[in-house]
């Protein structure tokens, strides 16, 4: 391997086995169900016996979540990986972070690699702060003799001196949060893996997670960053990979991939209790969508028409929401977040004691610009948020002749288009002449 | 360093990694060990208790009212519990290494290390535990003014023997129950069972004599009556073509764990 290389994946492939059940025949004989039962028995217990993964199912078919992937990282760079949800990203750090193992192809990598992981992933609640660095630092891959030296600089980093000797279950969310980040910031690995499908949930944390990077960046490491934020993916990364369906379609900067990624990214599906999720968020949110001022699903829209969210959920029957609540983030895909709101800010409950399901429609006014916008679902139970989905729906926005002008906004110029009064008040001057011809006439 | 990763390549590397990952297993034992009597109000005497009462009760049931004998001028106190010594630490390790994996879950999604150590540390809890029975051991010795012979110098290898006695089918255990939660289910079953098929509360010398070596193809029998030896000396006579037996179904128990669950673990993260 050349000297500045720092991974290289040959033919990379990641195959998983699904499990259908059969389509039932209208007539089926006794004598059918009972072969195939058996045919199916003998099949798993053949599975078991040699120890392979047992699937369920009367067919089985073969899933390749990544396929023919190769690529190479030079030392110090900043490689961004995008694609849609199942595309393979989360996949390819997989294997990158050894946690599975590719069904064929090679990777070779030279340094340390970590993993920026969901906050806090492997703290235990009974334990002190002092003793969660010593085990959250060894399970990053951190030596004891590591943490050691570096122990006072990461309490320090996370401001939590007074409650060095109190169990983190006592600790505030933000402390939690300070003092997972700050043991994940003292790692020194040559190879930083940020999955930010991991990491979401906590916006504090995934600034933090951002600004660590860029500081990473600069020290000469290299990283690889999966994100939905195309935002993000321009401003820190070199070079973009773009996956599609487990295969590489496009690896260039991120100026000439990112319009590929956003051109193959119409296709929505509604149903969303499949996506993935940060570890907290229960699988309640179920579908939504988007519709105009008279109910009609729509995923494109006017400058400044209204746009309707609407967002079904459905939590198991052992645990009603006491008072169900939405929360709606929408984000530009160039330019981050534009805003958010959500119930409990507004003080909006819905009149029920308690409900297992139900539908929420959130009418938004934005005076959103031109331009490509994903919307964040988060849903909560009065108290605390119990589901998110990110990057639930998207939509447009079409330029239109909003001031009457001929004229539409500048695409470019931010993220909201403006509405203004103008007032000229004429100085009095010598140059007496302009003050006939305010400019506002027409 | 340069790491490779290719299909089939982490088998070769096997027991090479498992050493560079040891401070992981170490850290992780001590976060079991540590998390067990936090927020406990007796603490360490929990691990006490247990063994205490079950040995009052054994040497009642089996000594008082059945009036089964003990082995030669032991007390039956000090018999019974030393079997019950090795037992719970052979239970103990089985129940905690057959959950470990699943009550590991999100750290095996997430990072990499040999996951033999999940399992491998619920032993050193087991073995804490173990420690401090030991020393109830030793009061029940002056209580009774009972003498153990030079024998006990060979405790540590029954010690070891017990580990690995358990190991072999936790890995087993811990590995399917990835896959199917039933598993979770067989061993407070095989547990409580065990503890009646195996001479815990009785002497295994109460078995007819042409019983006793297919008695051993149990391998609890061999570990029980090696530790009833070690403590009660002579007092207490080794079954030697049981013994073996039961060593031959420990190792055969272990090799087929361990086999079992190296050609698993490649699919934790997937399953899990």
């Amino acid at each position: 391997m050349a000297d500045d290389l720092v991974i290289r994946a040959e033919g990379l492939g990641k195959k998983y086995v699904i499990g259908h059940e059969a389509q039932h025949e209208r007539y089926l004989a006794l004598r059918d169900v009972i072969a195939r039962g058996a045919r199916n028995a003998w099949r798993m217990a053949a599975d078991m016996a040699k120890g392979r993964v047992v699937v369920p199912g009367d067919e089985v078919e073969e899933f390749w979540a990544l396929k023919d992937v190769s690529f190479e990282v030079k030392r110090g760079e900043v490689l961004g990986i995008v694609g849609r949800n199942g595309a393979g990203k989360s996949t390819l750090l997989k294997i990158l972070s050894r946690i599975t193992e590719p069904t064929e192809g090679r990777v070779t990598i030279k340094g340390r690699v970590a993993s920026l992981l969901e906050v806090g992933t492997g703290f235990h609640p009974e334990l002190t702060g002092r003793e969660n660095i010593y085990l959250n630092g060894a399970i990053l891959g951190m030596t004891r003799a590591e943490i050691k030296r570096k122990f006072d600089e990461i309490v320090a980093f996370a401001e939590i001196e007074k409650f060095l000797d109190t169990p983190v279950k006592r600790y505030s969310s933000g402390m939690y949060v300070r003092l997972a980040f700050a043991v994940a910031a003292h790692l020194e690995p040559e190879i930083l893996i940020v999955d930010e499908v991991l990491a979401v949930g906590d916006a504090e944390f995934q600034k933090k997670c951002l600004g660590k990077m860029s500081e990473v960046a600069m020290g000469g490491r290299t990283i690889l960053f999966v994100s939905h934020n195309m935002a993000a993916v321009q401003n820190l990364c070199r070079r973009t990979i773009v996956l599609d369906s487990g295969k590489v379609v496009n690896d260039a900067s991120p100026a000439a991939a990112i319009p590929s990624y956003l051109a193959q990214a119409i296709f929505y599906s509604n149903d969303l209790a499949n996506r993935p999720r940060p570890g907290w968020a229960r699988q309640w949110i179920r579908g939504a969508r988007l519709l105009d001022s008279g109910g009609v699903e729509r995923n494109s829209f006017a400058l400044g028409e209204e746009i309707t969210v609407e967002m079904s959920f459905a939590a198991s029957a052992a645990t009603a929401l006491p008072v169900p609540g939405m929360g709606v983030v929408i984000n530009h895909l160039l330019r981050g977040t534009v805003g958010g709101i959500n119930t409990r800010m507004t003080n909006q409950k819905p009149k029920v004691k308690s409900c297992t399901a139900g539908t929420f429609r959130a009418t938004i006014e934005v005076p959103l610009l031109q331009g490509s916008y994903s919307i964040d679902l988060w849903l909560d139970d009065g108290r605390s948020d119990v589901d998110v989905v990110e990057d639930a729906c998207r939509f447009s926005v079409e330029g239109s002749d909003i001031y009457g002008s001929g004229q539409t906004p500048y695409a470019d110029l931010g993220v909201v288009f403006m509405r203004c009064n103008w007032e000229f008040i004429q100085e009095p001057s010598t140059t007496a002449a302009l003050g006939a011809h305010s400019f506002m006439d027409h | 360093m340069e790491i490779v990763l290719e299909p089939g390549r982490a088998e070769r590397h096997y027991w090479r990694d498992i050493w560079i990952y040891r401070e992981l297993f170490a850290i992780l034992a001590w976060r079991d060990v540590a998390v067990r009597y936090k927020q406990t109000v007796i603490g360490v005497a929990w691990a006490l208790v247990q063994p205490f009462l079950t040995m009052l009760v054994f040497t009642i049931v089996f000594g008082r009212v059945a009036k089964l004998p003990s082995e030669g001028a032991a007390p039956y106190p000090i018999m019974v519990y030393a079997g019950m010594l090795p037992w719970f630490l052979f239970s103990s390790i089985l129940g905690g290494a057959s959950a470990s994996l699943v009550t590991n879950a999100n750290l095996i999604g997430k990072v990499y290390f040999p996951r033999i150590i999940i399992p491998s540390a619920a032993g050193a809890v087991a073995l804490v535990d173990f420690a401090i029975n030991f020393v109830l051991l030793a009061f029940l010795m002056l209580w009774f003014r009972f003498v153990p012979s030079w024998h006990l110098i060979f405790l540590p290898f029954f010690i070891a023997l017990a580990m690995l006695a358990s190991l072999g089918p936790s890995l087993l255990m811990t590995a399917m129950n990835v896959k199917y939660r039933d598993f979770r289910y067989i061993i407070p079953f095989v547990v409580q069972f065990g503890v009646y098929v195996s001479p815990v509360g009785f002497s295994s010398s109460i078995i007819p004599p042409k019983w006793h070596f297919w008695y051993s193809l149990n391998p609890v029998v061999g570990v029980i009556d090696g530790f009833r030896w070690c403590v009660l000396g002579g007092q207490s006579a080794l079954y030697l073509p049981g013994f073996l037996l039961s060593l031959g179904i420990v190792a055969a128990f272990l090799w087929l764990g361990i086999v079992y669950f190296r050609r698993t673990e490649k699919t934790f993260a997937d399953l899990i």
